[in-house]
C-alpha cells in the first residue's frame, strides 16, 4: 500500500510541475528583476573605482573604463571626518540596538504575562502611539526646547528606542513561545521576577530578539533623519548624514561655482569618485552582514505576517 | 454591592483581589513595574508630551522668554488662524493631492506586483535560484535613502548621469534635465518606491503562501486542475484576507509619506515641488527652512487628525474581516 501511495504522490507532483517553457519564462523574469535590483549598486561601486578624468569625459559608468584606487586613497588620507562618522554610526547602532532590545524585551514580557492584571492598559499606552501623534513640530520642540538634546548623541539614539510595532511582535513571540507553566515553576523554585526573565524567558525568546535586533540595527545604521533634525555639529554627523551633506554641498556650490569663494570651497570637497567611495563604504557593512541578515529577516517577516 | 466585604473576603476568594487598588498592585509587582519603566519614560517624552504640544497649532508661537514653556504660555491664542492661513495657500491642495495620489498608486501597484511575484516565485522549484532571487529583491530594502538618492543621481544626474551620458546618446535621443522637470517625477518616484519595497512585500506573501495546506493543491491536482486554475481557485482566495488587511493598514497611513523618498530622492529641489512635495516634506520645510512654526504645526495637526480618523476607520474594517489582525 505504502508503495502505491508513493507512486501516486510522485506522479501527482510530476503532473503539477510547470512546463519547461513557462519555467524558462519565470526564470527570465526573475533574472531581469534581480539584475534591476543589483546593477544600480554596481554603478556606485563602479564609479568609485574609476579614474576621475574618465568620469569628466564620459560621465558615470557601471564598469570602470580606467581603473583607479585614487578615491579610496583619498578617503584614507584625508578622510578624518569619514572615520569619525563611521565611528558615530557604529556607536549609535550598537548602543541603540542593545538599549532598544533591553527596554522592548522587558516591557513586552510584562504585558505578555497573563497574571499581570493591568497588561491591557499598558499595552494600550504603547499601541495608541501607532494611532495618533502630535506631529513633527511639537516632537521637535520637545527634543530641542524641553530636553535640549540637539547636538548631542542622545538625539540619535533615543527617538527610535521604543517602537510600538516591535513591542507587539515581541509580545506575540513570548505568548507563543514561552509557556506559562515554565514561569510558574521558576517562581515556585524561588526565582525572582527579574531572574526568571533573564535566565528562563530571554533564552527562549532568542529568535524574536534576533529579529527585532536586526530591524533596529538597520534603522540605526541607515538613519539620516535624526541628524537632519537635530545635529548641526559636524563632529556628530553619522555616515549617512555626512553623505547627504557632501552631496547637498556640492550641488549648492556647483550652482554658485562662478562666485570666487564658491569655486574655492568646491575644490576642497571630495571628488566625484571619492564621494562614491564614501557611499560604497557606507553600504559595505550591510553587504557583508547581508546573508546573515536576510535569513533572520525572512523569519521575522513571517512572524509579522502570521500575526502582526 | 460587596465593597465593604472586600477586605474580609480577599483571602477566601482570590477573584475579589481584582478590586484592590492600583497602588497595591505596584507594590506587589514592583519588579514588573520597574521593568516597564524605561519604555514608558521614552514613550512619555517621544510620543505623549508631543501630543500635548498640538496646542501650538492654536497659538501664535513666539519667542518671549528663555524656555519653551514660557514661550508657550506667553504666546497668544489665535484659534484656527493658523489653519486658515494654511488652507489659504495653494500648497495645501498640492501637498494633499500628492500625498494621497502617490500613496494610492503605491498601494495598488505594490499589491499587484508583490502578490504576482510571490505566486510566480513560489512556482520556481529550484531552491537555490529561488533563494537567490529573493535575496536580490530584498537588497534595495536594506539600502538607506541616502544611498538610493546617490544611485538615482548617478543614473539621472544632468552632467554625468549614466542615462544622459551613455543611454540616451546610444538610443539617439537628447539629454533630459531630470532635476528640472517636475512632470517626470511621478514616474521616477513610483519606480524607485516599487524598486525599494517590492522584495519586502513579496517575502510577506511568500510566507503566507508557504502556510497554505498542501492538501488543497493535491486534491486539486487529482481533480485535474491546471496550474492557473489552482492559483485562481486556491492561492488567491487564501491570500485574500492578508491582501485586504495589508491594504487597509496602508490606507490608514495615506496621509503620511515616506520622508526619505520624497525628500532625499528629488534632493528637496524647489523646481520639483509641484509633483514631489508631500505633507511630510512641507511640514519639514515650513519648520526648518522657513521657520514658520504656526503653519508647520497647523499642517502637522491636519495630517495627524486625518491620519487618526483613517486608522480608526480602517481598523474597524480590519476587525470585521479578521479580529486577530486588528490593532485593538
Amino acid at each position: 500500500m505504502k508503495h502505491k501511495d508513493d507512486v501516486q504522490y510522485g506522479t501527482v507532483n510530476k503532473l503539477n510541475e510547470i512546463k519547461p517553457f513557462w519555467n524558462g519564462v519565470l526564470h527570465l523574469i526573475f533574472v531581469i528583476y534581480s539584475l534591476c535590483c543589483i546593477v544600480p549598486l554596481i554603478l556606485i561601486i563602479g564609479i568609485s573605482f574609476t579614474d576621475e578624468k574618465t568620469i569628466t569625459i564620459h560621465g558615470y559608468n557601471f564598469i570602470p573604463r580606467v581603473f583607479s584606487l585614487e578615491a579610496y586613497k583619498w578617503v584614507v588620507k584625508t578622510g578624518e571626518a569619514i572615520f569619525r562618522a563611521y565611528g558615530i554610526s557604529i556607536f549609535v547602532t550598537v548602543v541603540g540596538t542593545l538599549l532598544s532590545l533591553a527596554i522592548i524585551s522587558m516591557f513586552s514580557y510584562v504585558i505578555s504575562r497573563k497574571d499581570f492584571r493591568h497588561r491591557n492598559k499598558f499595552a494600550f499606552i504603547v499601541f495608541f502611539t501607532m494611532i495618533f501623534n502630535g506631529g513633527l513640530v511639537p516632537w521637535y520642540m520637545v527634543y530641542v526646547n524641553v530636553l535640549h538634546m540637539n547636538n548631542t548623541i542622545f538625539a540619535l539614539i533615543i527617538p527610535p528606542l521604543a517602537n510600538a510595532w516591535y513591542v507587539m511582535i515581541m509580545r506575540t513571540f513570548y505568548q507563543t513561545n514561552v509557556p506559562d507553566s515554565l514561569i510558574e515553576s521558576a517562581k515556585i523554585d524561588g526565582a525572582g521576577e527579574f531572574r526568571t526573565f533573564v535566565q528562563i524567558v530571554l533564552p527562549l525568546a532568542k529568535a524574536g530578539l534576533a529579529t527585532v535586533g536586526l530591524f533596529q540595527c538597520l534603522t540605526y545604521w541607515n538613519d539620516w533623519y535624526l541628524p537632519l533634525m537635530f545635529i548641526d555639529d559636524s563632529k556628530l554627523f553619522n555616515l549617512q548624514y555626512l553623505l547627504y551633506k557632501t552631496l547637498a554641498a556640492i550641488q549648492y556650490l556647483s550652482q554658485a561655482a562662478n562666485l570666487p569663494q564658491g569655486s574655492q570651497a568646491l575644490a576642497n570637497l571630495p571628488s566625484e569618485t571619492a564621494r562614491m567611495a564614501m557611499c560604497t563604504l557606507a553600504i559595505g557593512p550591510i553587504i557583508v552582514a547581508y546573508p546573515f541578515f536576510q535569513k533572520y529577516f525572512v523569519k521575522g517577516l513571517t512572524v509579522g505576517a502570521v500575526k502582526g | 454591592m460587596g465593597v465593604t466585604q472586600t477586605g474580609t473576603k480577599d483571602v477566601a476568594v482570590p477573584l475579589k483581589a481584582k478590586k484592590t487598588g492600583f497602588l497595591r498592585d505596584i507594590v506587589k509587582n514592583k519588579v514588573l513595574y520597574i521593568m516597564m519603566l524605561p519604555l514608558l519614560v521614552v514613550l512619555f517624552f517621544n510620543n505623549y508630551l508631543p501630543m500635548a504640544g498640538v496646542l501650538i497649532a492654536f497659538k501664535n508661537y513666539q519667542y518671549h522668554g528663555n524656555n519653551f514653556f514660557e514661550n508657550f504660555i506667553l504666546s497668544d491664542w489665535v484659534g484656527f488662524k493658523n489653519f486658515e492661513f494654511f488652507t489659504a495657500t495653494p500648497d495645501a491642495f498640492t501637498i494633499t493631492r500628492n500625498t494621497l495620489g502617490y500613496n494610492f498608486v503605491f498601494i495598488f501597484l505594490g499589491l499587484v506586483i508583490s502578490v504576482l511575484f510571490a505566486i510566480l516565485l513560489n512556482e520556481i522549484k529550484n531552491k537555490f535560484l529561488s533563494k537567490f532571487y529573493q535575496a536580490s529583491m530584498l537588497l534595495p530594502y536594506f539600502m538607506s535613502w541616502i544611498v538610493v538618492s546617490y544611485i538615482v543621481f548617478g543614473l539621472l544626474g544632468e552632467e554625468k548621469g549614466y542615462v544622459n551620458k551613455s543611454l540616451l546618446p546610444m538610443l539617439g535621443m537628447e539629454e533630459i534635465g531630470w532635476y528640472a522637470e517636475p512632470g517626470k517625477w511621478p514616474f521616477i518616484l513610483t519606480i524607485v518606491n516599487i524598486w525599494k519595497l517590492t522584495g519586502y512585500n513579496t517575502v510577506i506573501y511568500i510566507a503566507a503562501i508557504a502556510g497554505i495546506d498542501q492538501e488543497f493543491y493535491e486534491a486539486a491536482i487529482v481533480d485535474g486542475a491546471s496550474k492557473f486554475q489552482q492559483i485562481k481557485a486556491i492561492t488567491i482566495p487564501l491570500l485574500k484576507t492578508l491582501m485586504i488587511i495589508l491594504t487597509l493598514l496602508a490606507v490608514g497611513k495615506v496621509f503620511y509619506s515616506d520622508f526619505g523618498l520624497f525628500f532625499q530622492v528629488p534632493r528637496n529641489t524647489g523646481a520639483l515641488y509641484d509633483t514631489t512635495q508631500t505633507i511630510d516634506t512641507y511640514v519639514y520645510n515650513a519648520l526648518r527652512n522657513l521657520n514658520d512654526v504656526g503653519m508647520a504645526s497647523a499642517s502637522g495637526l491636519y495630517q495627524s487628525v486625518c491620519g487618526f480618523v483613517l486608522v480608526m476607520v480602517s481598523n474597524l474594517v480590519v476587525r470585521k474581516i479578521d479580529p486577530d489582525q486588528a490593532l485593538f
